[in-house]
């Protein structure tokens, strides 16, 4: 394998943090398909800097950093409104060492449209001081499965060189633990309790990465942070694809899902160990394909864990721990079973 | 101003036959637009149309994204202004109703954005047709909108809100407002400059501003640089919303001295000029009842006073160019020394006068001797305005004027009871 290596960006001590981003104008970064990540990863500091006032246990901050770490270039973000927007920028603070846009709830996808509208005409007429510069947004599953979905929808369709990174923390957070689109059945937030009557949210989570890839965009994924290595792979190929890439990323919420804040990472483990969350990516070319952990239990069913494992920790579900609720478990379990059947049938690298 | 001086005197400039949409459309084209992001609304269709065509034939180097929705139409011109672009977006009545979300954040986030507002009936019921409605919706969202009167307004206007908008003064979004179908969809003969000398008037491409960042020691160009990263649309708590807000309003005094520069400007180019760019009045010097109007109306409001001041009556038109930032003191002395002001507002303000009217009373309420006056509400959904209702509304005024007071604050020109 030939690894080539991107320049690297010297830090002085003493040097304002804005630097450690910085392309200057008439650099050409190269833009190597096979990358050493170990070495990038060294290399690089995150666009999202430390002082931000995400909550401890929060996984969006993890999301934006290792999807920085696989940036190729000059970068900019655009951001939905959520908690990663509000507590990463209160005026005159800010966590980012990267041009940073926020527009509205619902339209990041459109703002990052006219941003990569701006650089080809800008490029166009020869003011560009870049050869490139990348688009990355950043929506949470309200902002992209609800109220955000007509302007992605539209950006995939018009085909904008953007990479959406969806960081799903499975319900509204930032206002407050509100179901969404992205909540998955049965599970308690503010609108949707666990009642006397109704055991939480009655609805399925929306498959909202199958719904891009019935768009026939170039590249579509789903990641964690938990499997860190996976997820800067997929961020790397959604940006060097051309045209819109979409990775649907879980992202605990320690104050949402309500478990401890310590055990963020390993609650997102199991979600993929028990495939409630399965790790794919899809591309025109080969179809659905199982990538990293998803790949090793399709490969060895045994290793396959009950939902229960990924059940039991979060608060959210308390409810369906009574006895009485069973029953619901084992409806959850059988939704899971199906969907991952399903996966099975339809990615190309699964063993028949 | 000597003819001589005019730099495209009205003899070198080519004719054009267009509507006002075409004609916006062409003003875009010369006006070295980076980024256009539209939705198709009737009446400003013809905009989007038009300039589609320009960009299929490769006559212009901007992108043209063709959106979802003006929701993203807006947002997508936020983006592109924000990324250093020159952006522009054109949308009528429910079109901008629905992205007025967005016509507040680009105004907050001081993108010098120009949009045409092709003016229409806001629903329900469902019209197509012309008022003032959908304006007076975005009238406090921070935008500078000006009024156009005809099509040759409307290409000049274009042309000119580009120039305004990213003056370092004001770098404030402008919307350019016409007519629907009385103007958009109506043939003129306009005269157009050459490509080159637009250009030179704008100063080519948009050049971006530079603000002082306390984190930087130089000054930064005002947009997402990999260079110099900014952040753009940060949380504002309750310690610095204010201020921001206060800047917003700060910008919005420098608009009227921009325009009349801009208005000066344009007249040393082409030789055209309308009133001081803020204000346009004919016969207002002796007059004693003064008629104020917005966009395509003033045409028909001047040709009855002026066969009203044949007949030596002292009736003059005052036509509203640059409405937000309204020019309060400008119009107050304009209007000091009439007897009766008859305020057109082409708009209905359920349980409330016009907005035009209650502009217009504020101005006019630090004048020692103020005059009467009457809200006259017209033309709502595209309802023709006659000559005969204009006679008549003066008329009316008259006799207000004889009894010295107005009963009927409000009155309906041209519905039926």
């Amino acid at each position: 394998m030939v690894v080539k290596t991107l320049p690297e960006f010297p830090i002085k001590k003493g040097e304002p943090a804005y630097k450690l981003w910085i392309f200057e104008p008439g650099w050409k970064g190269e833009i190597p398909l096979n990358f050493n990540l170990r070495q990038v990863a060294e290399q690089k500091r995150s666009a999202l800097l430390p002082g931000h006032r995400l909550c401890a246990g929060c996984a969006a901050p993890i999301v934006v950093k290792l999807a920085s770490f696989a940036f190729r270039g000059p970068t900019i973000v655009v951001n939905a409104t959520g908690c990663l927007e509000v507590a990463s920028t209160i005026f005159p603070f800010t966590s980012w060492a990267v041009p940073w846009l926020h527009n509205a709830f619902e339209n990041a996808a459109s703002t990052a449209s006219g941003v990569e509208a701006a650089i080809n005409a800008m490029k166009k007429t020869g003011r560009l001081p870049y050869e490139h510069v990348d688009v990355v947004v950043f929506g949470g599953d309200g902002g992209t499965f609800d109220i955000g979905f007509q302007a992605l929808s539209g950006m995939a369709e018009r085909g904008h060189d953007v990479l959406y990174i969806l960081y799903d923390n499975e319900a509204y957070m930032n206002t407050g633990i509100q179901r969404s689109g992205g909540t998955p059945k049965y599970a308690s937030t503010t609108t949707s309790p666990a009642g006397e009557v109704i055991p939480g949210k009655p609805e399925n989570k929306k498959p909202i990465a199958d719904i891009m890839v019935a768009h026939r965009i170039p590249y579509v994924a789903t990641a964690t942070p938990a499997h860190w290595m996976d997820f800067m792979k997929k961020v790397r190929r959604g940006i060097e694809v051309v045209g819109p890439a979409f990775i649907h990323s879980l992202s605990s919420c320690d104050r949402g899902w309500r478990h401890e804040n310590a055990i963020s990472i390993e609650v997102l483990r199991r979600a993929v160990d028990t495939c409630y969350f399965p790790l794919w990516e899809w591309t025109p070319e080969n179809g659905y394909m199982l990538t990293d952990r998803s790949l090793v239990i399709a490969r060895n069913p045994s290793l396959k864990q009950p939902i229960e494992k990924f059940v039991e920790v979060q608060g959210r579900f308390r409810h369906l721990m009574k006895p009485e609720n069973r029953e619901k478990l084992r409806e959850l379990q059988e939704y899971v079973d199906k969907v991952w059947e399903d996966l099975l049938r339809r990615a190309s690298n699964a063993p028949r | 101003m000597s003819k001589t001086m005019i730099k495209y005197p009205i003899h070198t400039q080519e004719i054009l036959n267009v509507n006002g949409d075409e004609a916006v459309a062409y003003a875009v084209k010369q006006s070295l637009v980076d980024v256009v992001s539209a939705y198709p609304i009737t009446p400003q269709t013809i905009i989007v149309e038009k300039f589609s065509e320009f960009v299929a034939d490769g006559l212009v180097h901007t992108q043209f994204v063709p959106v979802e929705s003006e929701h993203s139409a807006m947002s997508a011109c936020v983006g592109a202004a924000a990324a250093g672009a020159r952006a522009f977006t054109a949308t009528s009545s429910q079109g901008l109703a629905l992205m007025v979300e967005i016509v507040y954040i680009a105004s907050g986030m001081r993108l010098p954005i120009v949009m045409a507002v092709v003016n229409r009936a806001l629903s329900a019921p469902i019209n197509i047709h012309n008022d003032h409605s959908d304006a007076y919706l975005m009238r406090d969202s921070g935008w500078i909108q000006l009024f156009v009167e005809n099509v040759q307004e409307s290409y000049d206007t274009t042309i000119q809100a580009f120039k305004i908008a990213e003056d370092e003064r004001v770098l404030l979004p402008v919307a350019v407002n016409l007519d629907g179908f009385f103007l958009s969809h109506t043939l003129e003969n306009i005269r157009i400059l050459p490509d080159e000398a637009v250009a030179d008037f704008l100063g080519g491409y948009r050049k971006v501003a530079r603000v002082k960042v306390d984190y930087y020691d130089e000054e930064v160009p005002h947009m997402l640089n990999p260079a110099r990263p900014l952040t753009f649309g940060a949380l504002d708590l309750y310690d610095y919303y204010f201020e921001h807000k206060v800047q917003q309003v700060e910008a919005m005094k420098n608009v009227p001295a921009v325009v009349r520069e801009v208005n000066e400007k344009w007249q040393e180019l082409t030789g055209r000029k309308y009133g001081d760019g803020v204000i346009e009045t004919y016969g207002m010097e002796d007059a004693e009842i003064a008629v104020v109007a917005m966009g395509s109306s003033a045409g028909t409001i001047r040709s009855v006073i002026k066969k009203y001041r044949e007949r030596g009556e002292k009736i003059g038109l005052v036509r509203i160019r640059l409405y937000r930032p309204f020019p309060y003191e400008d119009v107050g002395k304009i209007l000091s020394n009439v007897k009766v002001v008859a305020v057109m507002d082409k708009a209905i303000g359920p349980g409330s006068y016009g907005a035009l009217y209650q502009d217009i009373v504020s101005s006019l309420y630090d004048l020692s001797d103020r005059p009467l006056t009457v809200d006259y509400v017209y033309g709502l959904g595209g309802r023709d305005l006659t000559q005969d209702m204009v006679a008549n509304m003066i008329e009316q005024v008259k006799e207000d004027v004889r009894k010295g007071r107005v009963e009927n604050k409000i009155r309906y020109l041209g519905v039926r009871w």
